[in-house]
């Protein structure tokens, strides 16, 4: 028990922001490019207890949202093929593609599952021979190396009816684009707690070191955050470009060495469309050649064609930290949770549903 | 999306196992952490374990969450 009239952590770490806030004498700005930490920030409300000149702007960190158009229409094909069953985490199932979404699909008839792992999708695999079935993998390095288990443990098995349709990516690249790209002033980023797990903190040491852009890897419950935000401005108030590490008890300098083997057997670099950012060199992550069995692409000779965003959906901007969800024309009024006309209003850790949930103002 | 929570392990059969979060167990496979014992607290996403966290780790997130953390100096 604290004693009574002693001041919380938080308000410590509160009490810390605002000093360093008042020694930068300016407005400073600092992206979270983490889905869960978005969420994390409405959810605490930590953004209302921030000083006025810190703002919180949040970053492509959201795999779904960053995930194009012409990736969900290529996922609807599929589902439309016989005996394809579709596998998918759960955020995707409502996101508009083109013309339709996986959900309206499997209104239609289509086999869509809902699955927690990719080993739940191999299972799937596994339980009917007859079916091809199409695990739709999205997501950042935390998830990257799990589905290399799961396509590693297909190949050894022969199980040829489980495959991958990739839209797997990697942080680095797109944080590159922000920081160069001089469209947006950053001066921090709350750097990918679970990310970095996987990778190491010295993954983002071009960012501090070539970009001058001061860094700290970041847990995800309230207090790390406050303590990420408070490490950040520190840096900033003292003139200081550093790899820092707030969430210790995940995260090390070089990451999970396991993980990264099996990634790096399994996987190779391309060349990956994001939504809002274009086609960033590198980004993204193919099946090697060895594992092409599994590639679901090359199996039904399906290529993902870039689409245009639903007219007026402005979540690519929303994605570089250019808008804000409430500047954009659609959000509140044709794009809602009930009715999202973009992915950033669909995915549980998307900004527009994160401010449409908690950041909105009373009636 | 890159959720990940922390759980004790209960059972290991080789690369798979069983981890508990509040009680409500959970199959997790250990093919991407070497050495996994039952006690171990690990850090799992999407049915992989990534990471083990050592006993200090455990009481710090703890704390973190009862309100008894001291550990905000930056």
């Amino acid at each position: 028990m604290r004693p009574a009239g002693e001041q919380t952590p938080g308000a410590r770490l509160v009490a810390r922001i605002e000093e360093y806030s008042s020694r930068t004498g300016r407005t400073v700005r600092l992206m979270e490019v983490c889905g869960t930490h978005t969420m994390v920030a409405f959810r605490s409300g930590l953004r209302s207890l921030l000083p006025e000149r810190v703002a919180l702007i949040s970053g492509p960190g959201c795999p779904v949202c960053v995930t194009p158009n012409g990736y969900i229409d290529a996922a609807i094909e599929l589902s439309r093929l016989p005996a394809v069953t579709i596998a998918t985490f759960g955020d995707l199932v409502r996101v508009p593609g083109s013309g339709s979404s996986l959900e309206r699909e499997r209104a239609n008839g289509a086999i869509v599952e809902v699955v927690y792992s990719p080993t739940d999708a191999l299972a799937l695999a596994r339980a009917d021979p007859s079916r091809s079935v199409v695990f739709l993998a999205v997501g950042f390095e935390t998830t990257v190396p799990g589905i290399a288990v799961a396509v590693r443990t297909a190949r050894d098995e022969g199980a040829d009816n489980f495959m991958i349709l990739s839209a797997l990516k990697t942080m680095p690249g797109p944080m590159r684009a922000l920081a160069g790209g001089g469209e947006v002033a950053i001066d921090g980023f709350v750097c990918p707690g679970h990310v970095s797990v996987i990778t190491g903190a010295s993954v983002f040491a071009f960012l501090a070191e070539e970009f001058r852009i001061p860094c700290v890897v970041t847990g995800f419950e309230d207090l790390d955050l406050l303590k990420g935000v408070a490490m950040l401005l520190a840096q900033v108030a003292e003139g200081r470009s550093e790899v820092e590490i707030e969430y210790t008890r995940a995260v090390g300098m070089e990451g999970n060495r396991v993980a990264q083997q099996v990634m790096a057997e399994v996987f190779e670099p391309c060349d990956s469309e994001w939504r809002g950012l274009g086609t960033i060199p590198g980004s993204g992550l193919a099946l090697r050649e060895r594992f092409a069995a599994h590639d679901a692409a090359g199996r039904f000779g399906l290529e993902v064609r870039s689409a245009p965003p639903a007219s007026g959906c402005r979540c690519g901007d929303v994605l570089r930290g250019v808008l804000t969800p409430p500047q954009c024309p659609l959000f509140d009024r044709a794009c809602t949770p009930a009715t999202p006309v973009g992915p950033c209003m669909v995915s549980s850790e998307g900004a527009c549903a994160a401010f449409w949930r908690y950041g909105r103002r009373p009636a | 999306m890159c959720l990940a929570v922390p759980c004790e392990v209960v059972e290991v059969n080789g690369r798979i196992g069983l981890a508990s979060v509040d009680g409500a167990l959970r199959e997790v496979d250990f093919s991407l952490l070497d050495g996994v014992a039952v006690g171990d607290f690990v850090l799992i996403h999407a049915g992989f374990a990534l990471e083990r966290w050592t006993e200090a780790d455990v009481v710090e997130w703890k704390a973190m969450l009862d309100g008894t953390w001291s550990g905000e100096t930056p």
